[in-house]
């Protein structure tokens, strides 16, 4: 089987005595969406964060691309390709839409240093912008200010920033969150096409929509990965039906 | 055309009739006043860009300024008394002409911000403007203990410097010259807030993680307009001591560095008109209450106290409203 996209291998991470990882693997392949899930306080975000190049990892590798990005920091990674989403949005608040997804089309692009054409009017950052917007359903908000969006915009502006980078790996921490049930059905079938561009690892609460969208899935427990799977094999997983969906049946 | 737009415009053209007025009236004391207006909101206009654009709250702007001022009075009085800068390996002569200063000024400045800036900018918050005060603070004990140049007192030079196809000596003509520089920085300073480098920089600002995540460094934004902005504020130095034929350690001082942030939060942070309403109202205040009290500073800090509390977006912002910044 060819490399995977994205791989941790044994990542391990503490906060003083709290394990936050511990010996965590996962992969990404092509054309897959991974479903990381979990109770509250598991670890995912702090995974998340170690993937993405926010927080150095005790020990493990991370790679990416066929190359070991563990020593990369953030911005190199995304340089090479890896499109990340905020659980809590991280967006410019003063900002409208529209510069908000320039910007990710203004870092796609490389170069940022350029001090006298006015962006707005750089057709083909524009054009990525837009179209991002577009697939996301945000263009009718372009022109507004990011902070007068409701909360479901803005997840939905997370993703679009994400979109303009054209990256090679998605890695998303709960882009449905706060959504409602008509913005999480949406989400879903646009992720469902997404997977086909880019791979996603995909950081979810949503039972509904990790089930029907996940290939595999992967159960974080107080730091561990204790079971990965198809959706089916996950379901009937016993230690995982106890330890997350116990209360479900 | 916003009200910000208009109300941009009159403070522009009423900063420039008035001079003329004055010139007309043969009042040359109003002109200087004027031509100072005009300089501390160059100033101010350097720090804005930082400070308003990047966020960056700089206590050590004087020591570009300074730098600016001493750039203009050591080339200045090299060239009055006939003795070069230096005569090994090569012999750097004095200059008289204004031009070459600046250009001196402006690249001393760039020069002092970038190696002031990449330090400072590993920290941030209040640390950030504890080294930047602590910058201009060397700086200033420096000039205080350098006697070469004037040393506590300062340096005087006998006759304004030059300009090709002026007479600098007419208070008008070197208002114009300040009049037009702060023009163009002005221009320049709008386009570079609508530009790629000023939307990255101003997400920046609000978010440093996401600007990483879209793969742009916010240190080197940051320093970058750190630097635009020290040079800004160096050439507004060079000039403010041409005005005054003087410079001393007191253009390096920390209280010169409050004041160029007074008139930035006074006008307005990140208004671009906002150091010249700022500065204007500054040296107004200067000369009207100056005039009734030695103790105006009290009346200037308890309007300080009320923007800061009341009325954020100062001058520009309660005038003009929200909205439209930077350009
Ligand atoms: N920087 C930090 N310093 C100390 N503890 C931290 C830090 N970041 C996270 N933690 C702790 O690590 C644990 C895992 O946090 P994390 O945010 O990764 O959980 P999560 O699985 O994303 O939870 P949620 O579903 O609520 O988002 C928590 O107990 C959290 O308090
Ligand atoms: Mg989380």
């Amino acid at each position: 089987m060819a490399e995977p996209i994205l791989s941790v291998t044994k990542i391990n991470k503490s906060f003083g005595a709290l394990k936050a990882s511990i010996d965590v693997s996962l992969d990404l392949r092509v054309g897959e969406i991974h479903a990381l899930i979990g109770p509250n306080g598991a670890g995912k975000s702090t995974l998340i964060k170690q993937i993405a190049g926010g927080l150095q990892p005790d020990s493990g590798t991370v790679r990416f691309l066929g190359r070991d990005v563990t020593a990369l920091d953030t911005v190199q990674r995304a340089q090479m390709g890896l499109g990340r989403t905020f659980q809590i949005s991280a967006l410019a608040m003063e900002d409208s839409v529209l510069q908000n997804v320039m910007l990710g089309a203004l870092g796609a692009s490389g170069r940022p240093f350029r001090f006298l054409r006015p962006v707005l009017k750089d057709k083909a950052l524009r054009e990525t912008a837009e179209t991002a917007l577009a697939r996301v359903g945000l263009s009718e908000q372009a022109l507004m200010r990011t902070s007068d969006l409701s909360h479901g915009q803005r997840r939905q502006l997370e993703v679009a920033v994400a979109l303009t980078m054209r990256p090679r790996a998605f890695v998303m921490d709960e882009p449905m969150a706060g959504l409602g049930t008509s913005g999480s059905q949406r989400l879903t079938r646009f992720l469902d096409e997404l997977r086909h561009e880019a791979p996603i690892l995909l950081v979810e609460h949503d039972m509904d929509a990790v089930f029907a969208l996940a290939d595999r899935i992967s159960v974080l427990v107080y730091g561990s990965v204790i079971a990965t799977g198809t959706v089916d094999e996950i379901r009937a997983h016993p230690e995982v039906r106890r330890a997350y969906l116990g209360e479900e049946e | 055309m916003t009200r910000e737009t208009l109300f941009n415009a009159v403070l522009g053209l009423g900063l420039f009739a008035f001079p003329l007025w004055a010139w007309w009236a043969e009042e040359p004391f109003m002109i200087t006043l004027s031509t100072r207006v005009v300089i501390l909101a160059l100033a101010g206009v350097g720090l804005n860009l930082a400070l308003g654009l990047g966020g960056l709250v700089s206590l050590g702007h004087a020591a570009f300024f300074g730098i600016g001022g001493y750039a203009m009075g050591i080339l200045a009085s090299h060239a009055q008394s006939y003795t070069p800068l230096m005569e090994f390996p090569f012999v750097i002569e004095g200059t008289k002409s204004m031009p070459v200063i600046w250009l001196v000024a402006v690249v001393a400045s760039a020069l002092a911000a970038l190696v002031i800036g990449a330090l400072s900018l590993r920290t941030s918050g209040v640390y950030f403007i504890m080294i930047t005060l602590a910058f201009g603070q060397m700086l200033f004990y420096f000039a205080i203990s350098w006697p070469a140049y004037g040393g506590e007192d300062g340096l005087s030079i006998y006759v304004r410097n030059s300009f090709p196809g002026l007479n600098t000596l007419d208070p008008i003509q070197f208002f114009l010259i300040c009049y037009a520089i702060l023009g163009a920085v002005l221009l320049l300073s709008a386009r570079l807030a609508a530009s790629p480098f000023g939307l990255a920089l101003n997400a920046a600002r609000q978010t440093s993680e996401r600007v990483e995540t879209v793969g742009i460094r916010p240190y080197r934004l940051r320093l970058t307009v750190f630097v635009i902005s020290g040079m800004i504020t160096g050439l507004a130095g060079a000039l403010f001591a041409d005005l005054n034929r003087f410079v001393s350690p007191s253009m390096l001082s920390w209280q010169t560095s409050g004041e160029i942030m007074v008139f930035v939060i006074l006008g307005g942070v990140a208004r671009l008109f906002g150091p010249v309403a700022g500065a204007l109202l500054f040296i107004l205040l200067e000369h009207v209450l100056g005039g009734l009290s030695e103790y105006w500073h009290i009346y200037l800090g308890l309007l300080l106290l009320g923007v800061v509390l009341f009325a954020r977006g100062g001058v520009i912002g309660t005038l003009a409203g929200q909205g439209g910044k930077h350009g």
